[in-house]
């Protein structure tokens, strides 16, 4: 497995935790009311769900088994799938500001953030989705 | 395909199909569906996609090691259950606390938080160290 998905899918694997931990907590608060503003948190596990846990597992292994080059780089350009990478957390990171209090502007950003790193994985992508040994 | 991955998958198709009977009880006009979008939503992260990739990752992951190509059994089969439990615990008790206060199903709601939370350690205990470079 390439260094780039193993740090992909790790990076999904702490979000799965993480989202797991949060719903767990949102779920409790359901049956014994433990902390009345927790709900506020709703955004927080559905981001580490859905960007952190599914898509980022998804590219992670979008990245290792999609056909590679038979010549010059096997998997494309490389830089910009690890940009895609930065970005996409980075935006995670700044996207669940809005479940803590932060400045507005900040998710805003993080939304930014998560559309380059996924604009960034297409272009990288693009091109492997081919016939093997095309 | 190993057991533990058969049983994952087809344990994510059954929940699909509840996920589009709760899908379908929701649009019938009258019906009792207080406290249903949640568990629908649920039904589709949880008991469908998420299953579907533990079972998958499981099987397709790189080996663990010759003697044991997946790792831990016993904790792939405690994954298995605290997820399904979890998830069966919590379909129940969260439609019924809709419509009746009871610390019993307070505590039921806390059980299934508890166990699907240990359902995600279990996972990413038994793939962490499958996820390497090569």
């Amino acid at each position: 497995m390439p260094r780039l998905s193993v740090f992909f899918i790790r990076a999904s694997l702490i979000y799965l935790l993480l989202a797991f931990t949060v719903g767990g907590l949102l779920l409790v608060n359901k049956g014994m009311m433990i902390y009345p503003y927790i709900w506020r948190w709703l955004p927080l596990h559905m981001e580490f769900a859905l960007m952190g846990w599914m898509v980022q597992l998804a590219m992670g292994v979008a990245f290792w088994i999609l056909p590679r080059f038979s010549r010059g780089a096997p998997r494309g350009t490389i830089w910009l799938l690890w940009l895609s990478f930065i970005l996409l957390n980075a935006g995670i990171i700044l996207s669940v500001g809005k479940s803590l209090q932060v400045p507005s502007w900040l998710p805003a950003v993080g939304k930014l953030s998560e559309l380059l790193g996924i604009l960034a994985f297409i272009v990288g992508s693009w091109r492997r989705v081919k016939p093997t040994g095309a | 395909m190993p057991v533990l991955t058969r049983a994952f998958v087809k344990a994510s198709l059954v929940w699909l199909a509840l996920a589009l009977i709760a899908g379908v009880w929701q649009q019938i006009p009258g019906s009792l569906r207080a406290g249903l979008h949640s568990v629908y939503i649920h039904l589709l992260a949880y008991g469908w996609l998420s299953q579907l990739i533990f079972g998958v990752a499981l099987w397709m992951f790189p080996l663990y090691s010759k003697q044991k190509p997946r790792g831990s059994t016993w904790l792939g089969w405690l994954c298995f259950a605290t997820l399904n439990s979890g998830l069966s615990l919590r379909v129940i008790f969260e439609m019924l606390s809709a419509y009746i206060s009871s610390p019993i199903i307070a505590w039921m709601l806390v059980l299934a938080a508890m166990m699907k939370w240990l359902a995600g350690v279990a996972f990413v205990a038994l793939t962490w160290r499958r996820i390497r470079e090569r």
